[in-house]
C-alpha cells in the first residue's frame, strides 16, 4: 500500500430517486469534488449538482467560426487569386456558390473540434488513466447500479466522516478507492516513449506490408500474359537509344498516309495567286457549303457574311464578307485564311475542316456576296 | 390545480385582450375599407398578404397540433391547447378569401386574356391556372382544413371531460391522415395564391418554402402566447424553463430549416441562370426590394440565430418573447416580399394597404384565439398525458 494513494470514496444506490436525493444532500452538505455515475441520463442530477453552463459550445462556436473562414479564404484565393477561372459566367468569388461548402467546413469544423476538445478539457488527453478503470465501483454503474464518488481532494474530506455520511444516505456498498502513484493524474502512459515507438514501428510495418502484398494482389491482372509485353511504351525512357528516348522520330521530309501538306505555310501571295477552286458549284457543293458555314463560320460571321457575330461581345466581331475587297479577293485568299487563320483573331480551321469542304465553303461565301449585290436581271 | 376548468376568459386580462385584439382587427378593417376607395387594387393585394399570413400561421398551428399526436410528445401536451386556439383561425379563413375570389380579374394577372396571348408559354398552364378551378381548388382546399380542424380539436375538447384515451388515439389515426393531405394542399395553396403572382415563373421548392415560414410562424405565435400567459400568471398551470427550452429550441430549428430553403431556393436560380427563373429574383434583388430581402435575411434568420443559440437563452421568458415577435415581424415581411413585387416590381410600396395588412393579419389571429379561450380551457384538462407534461424535465 505505499505506492498507493487514496482517490476518493464510492457509493452505490441501487434507485435513480435515491441518486437524485443523494445528489441533493451531497451539495447540501459542502462537497464540491464529487461526480455522479448513471448507466443512463437521470433527470434531476445535473440540476441537483448545481452544474453551471458547459463551456463546450464556445469550443464548437470558435471553430465553427473557423471552419467558415477557412472556407470562405479557400475559395477566395483558389478561385480569384490564385487560378482565376470563369465558371458558368459567375464573378470570379462568387459567394452564393461558396456558401454550401462554406456551411460544410463550419459544420465539420465544428464538429471534429467539438470531440476533440471533449477529450482534451475533460478527459484530459494525452492523460488515458482513471482511477475508477476497471473497479467494481465503475462495472455497477455503466450496468444496473447509480454512483456517487467523493474525492479526496474535496477540503471537507475525511475517510471515516464521509463514509459515516454515505452511509446515512441509503448507500448499499461504500468502498475508497486507492490509486497508484506511477499513474498519478498528469503522468500520461500515452505518451511513453516504449509505447509510441511501438506504435510507429507497427505503423511502419503494417503499411510496408500492405504496400507490397495487398497492392499488388489487387491491380494484379487475371490473364497476365497479354498485359505484359516487352515491348516499347510510349514516352517511357529507353537505355538503347544515345539520347534516351523510346520513341523514334520520322525520317526528315515524312508524309502521313493520306495527308498532303498545305503548300503555302505562311505564303498567303502565294496561295492568291496559284490556287484554284477545283469544285463546280452543283448543287449538293453549295448544300455543303451551306452547311459548314452555319456550323463554323456563322458563329462569328453571322448567318449572312455580314460580320454580325452571336457571340455577344465575347470575342471580337470580324468584318463583313460583302467589302468590295473581299468581293474581288481571290479564291486562294479565302481557302488561305480558313487553313492558316487570319491576323490572331480567327483561328485555323485546318484541323476541323476536310479541304474538299472547304472549297465548298468558298463556292457558298461566293454565293452569299452575290445574292447582296444582286442585279434586277438575277431575277429569272 | 390541474383538475377543473380556469376561468381565464373571466379573467381581466383575457378581457383587455380581447378588446384589444377585436379593436385592431376593427382598425385594420376600417383601414382596408378606406385604401379600398383610395386604391383598390393595392388594398385587395394587401388581403392577399393578409389571407396568407393568417393561412400560415392557423395551418402551422394544426401541423404543430398534429406533430404532437403522431410523435406521441409529451412536454407539449400542456400546450397544445394554445395551438388549436391559434389553429382556429382556420374555419375564419373563407372570410378573408370571398372578397378576393370575387376580384381576380384585379388580383392575378393570368386573369387577362390580354396577357396569355402574348405569353404562349402560359397556354400550357391553362387547364390548371383558370379562374373556376382556381376558385374551385381554393375551396376545397380550406373544406379539407375545416374537416380535419374540426374533428381534431372536436376530439381534443371533448377530452376535458370524458377523459377517454380513446380520443388521442382516434387524434393520432387522424393527424395521420391529416399529414400527406397537409403537404398537398399546403403546396397547392402556396403555388395558387403566391406563386402564380408572377404566372410564367416556377419554382419546385415553393411549397416547402411557404411551410417553413407557415411553420415556424405558428411556433412563434404560440410560444409568444405561451409565455406571455404563463409569465404573466394567467397560464392554469405553472410551466418551467424546461418547456421553454424546447419551445425555443424549436423556434431555432426552424428558423435554420427556413434560411436553408430560403438559400437552396435562391442559390439554384442564382446559378443556373435562366431567364424564366431568374425573373423572379431580379426585381427582388434591385432597388428598395434589395433592402427588404437584406432585412428578411436579418430578422428571419440572423437575429433569432444569434438570439437563441445558447442553451440559456431558449430558457429566458424575456428573449423568447422578443424573438417571436421578430420572427413574426419577419414572416409578415417575408408575405410581403413574396407578394407585393407582383403589384409594385420597382420599389416596395408602403401606405395604408400596408398598415391594414398588419393590423388585419394580428388583430384576426389575435381575436380568434382571444373568442376560443374565451368558453375553452386553455389546457386541455382531460388528456392522459397532462401530469406527466407538467412534470417534464430536459
Amino acid at each position: 500500500m505505499n505506492d498507493e494513494k487514496l482517490y476518493g470514496l464510492t457509493a452505490l444506490f441501487d434507485s435513480p430517486d435515491k441518486i437524485v436525493l443523494a445528489t441533493r444532500a451531497v451539495v447540501k452538505e459542502g462537497y464540491k469534488a464529487f461526480d455522479i455515475y448513471t448507466p443512463y441520463p437521470v433527470h434531476g442530477v445535473d440540476r441537483g449538482m448545481r452544474l453551471k453552463q458547459s463551456r463546450i459550445g464556445l469550443v464548437t462556436l470558435i471553430f465553427g467560426l473557423m471552419g467558415v473562414a477557412l472556407a470562405l479564404l479557400l475559395t477566395w484565393w483558389t478561385n480569384s487569386v490564385n487560378y482565376p477561372l470563369i465558371i458558368g459566367g459567375k464573378p470570379f468569388w462568387a459567394l452564393p456558390a461558396y456558401i454550401p461548402v462554406t456551411f460544410e467546413l463550419s459544420v465539420l469544423f465544428g464538429a471534429v473540434f467539438t470531440i476533440l476538445g471533449l477529450l482534451v478539457i475533460f478527459f484530459g488527453f494525452p492523460q488515458n488513466v482513471h482511477p475508477l478503470h476497471g473497479t467494481d465501483f465503475m462495472k455497477r454503474v455503466s450496468s444496473d447500479r447509480f454512483g456517487i464518488c467523493i474525492e479526496a481532494v474535496d477540503p471537507k474530506f475525511d475517510s471515516k466522516r464521509t463514509a459515516d455520511f454515505l452511509q446515512t444516505l441509503g448507500s448499499e456498498k461504500i468502498e475508497p478507492i486507492y490509486y497508484s502513484l506511477l499513474e498519478s493524474p498528469g503522468v500520461g502512459t500515452i505518451l511513453n516513449r516504449k509505447f509510441l515507438l511501438s506504435l510507429l514501428f507497427v505503423a511502419a510495418v503494417s503499411s510496408g506490408l500492405t504496400y507490397l502484398t495487398l497492392n499488388k494482389l489487387l491491380f494484379l491482372h487475371p490473364w497476365i500474359s497479354l498485359a505484359e509485353q516487352i515491348k516499347v511504351l510510349p514516352e517511357s525512357r529507353s537505355t538503347f537509344y544515345v539520347d534516351g528516348f523510346a520513341m523514334r522520330q520520322p525520317v526528315q521530309g515524312t508524309v502521313a498516309r493520306g495527308h498532303m501538306p498545305y503548300a503555302f505555310v505562311g505564303n498567303m501571295k502565294g496561295a492568291e495567286k496559284f490556287m484554284i477552286n477545283p469544285l463546280t458549284p452543283t448543287k449538293q457543293v453549295m448544300e455543303l457549303g451551306r452547311r459548314d458555314f452555319n456550323a463554323y463560320c456563322s458563329p462569328c460571321h453571322g448567318y449572312f457574311g455580314d460580320g454580325d457575330s452571336r457571340l455577344q461581345g465575347q470575342f471580337p466581331n470580324p468584318p463583313s464578307l460583302h467589302s468590295d475587297a473581299l468581293r474581288q479577293a481571290s479564291d486562294g485568299h479565302f481557302f488561305h485564311v480558313i487553313t492558316e487563320g487570319f491576323r490572331n483573331v480567327m483561328p485555323s480551321y485546318d484541323q476541323q475542316i476536310p479541304e474538299e469542304e472547304r472549297w465548298a465553303i468558298i463556292w457558298y461565301i461566293r454565293a452569299l456576296q452575290r445574292a447582296k449585290h444582286a442585279k434586277e436581271t438575277d431575277v429569272p | 390545480m390541474i383538475a377543473g376548468r380556469h376561468p381565464w376568459g373571466s379573467n381581466q386580462g383575457a378581457v383587455a385582450f380581447r378588446k384589444m385584439s377585436y379593436t385592431v382587427l376593427m382598425i385594420g378593417v376600417l383601414i382596408n375599407f378606406f385604401s379600398y376607395a383610395i386604391e383598390p387594387e393595392h388594398s385587395l393585394f394587401s388581403l392577399v398578404m393578409s389571407f396568407a399570413f393568417v393561412a400560415s400561421v392557423g395551418l402551422g398551428a394544426l401541423f404543430w397540433v398534429a406533430i404532437e399526436y403522431l410523435t406521441s410528445a409529451v412536454w407539449s401536451v400542456a400546450m397544445r391547447r394554445v395551438f388549436e386556439f391559434l389553429a382556429g383561425v382556420i374555419p375564419f379563413l373563407i372570410i378573408l378569401a370571398l372578397p378576393l375570389l370575387f376580384n381576380l380579374h384585379e388580383i392575378f394577372i393570368w386573369t387577362h386574356k390580354s396577357y396569355i396571348k402574348h405569353n404562349s408559354g402560359m397556354l400550357i398552364k391553362l387547364p390548371y391556372l383558370n379562374a373556376i378551378s382556381f376558385t374551385i381548388r381554393t375551396i376545397v382546399i380550406l373544406a379539407v382544413w375545416v374537416l380535419f380542424y374540426e374533428l381534431m380539436t372536436r376530439n381534443s375538447l371533448l377530452q376535458d371531460t370524458t377523459h377517454e384515451e380513446d380520443l388521442t388515439k382516434r387524434n393520432i389515426k387522424l393527424s395521420a391522415a391529416f399529414m400527406p393531405i397537409f403537404g398537398v394542399t399546403l403546396t397547392l395553396f402556396a403555388i395558387d395564391w403566391l406563386m402564380s403572382l408572377s404566372p410564367s415563373w416556377y419554382s419546385t421548392i415553393f411549397g416547402v418554402y411557404y411551410f417553413a415560414g407557415a411553420s415556424l410562424a405558428a411556433m412563434a405565435m404560440g410560444t409568444l402566447m405561451v409565455v406571455t400567459l404563463n409569465e404573466n400568471g394567467l397560464f392554469p398551470v405553472k410551466l418551467s424553463r424546461d418547456h421553454y427550452y424546447n419551445l425555443g429550441g424549436l423556434i431555432f430549428a426552424f428558423s435554420n430549416f427556413w434560411a436553408y430553403i430560403a438559400f437552396s431556393q435562391f442559390m439554384l436560380i442564382w446559378y443556373g441562370n435562366l431567364p424564366e427563373e431568374t425573373a423572379w429574383i431580379i426585381p427582388r434583388m434591385n432597388g428598395s426590394w434589395a433592402a427588404i430581402s437584406v432585412i428578411l435575411v436579418f430578422f428571419h434568420f440572423l437575429v433569432p440565430f444569434v438570439g437563441l443559440i445558447t442553451r440559456s437563452a431558449k430558457m429566458k421568458p424575456q428573449r423568447l418573447i422578443s424573438i417571436s415577435i421578430c420572427i413574426l415581424l419577419a414572416h409578415a415581411l417575408d408575405i410581403y416580399w413574396l407578394v407585393m413585387p407582383a403589384y409594385s416590381e420597382k420599389r416596395a410600396p408602403f401606405s395604408l394597404a400596408e398598415l391594414s395588412f398588419l393590423l388585419i393579419s394580428f388583430g384576426f389571429v389575435f381575436a380568434v384565439f382571444a373568442q376560443k379561450s374565451k368558453r375553452n380551457s386553455l389546457i386541455p384538462v382531460g388528456d392522459p398525458k397532462l401530469k406527466k407534461s407538467l412534470e417534464f424535465q430536459i
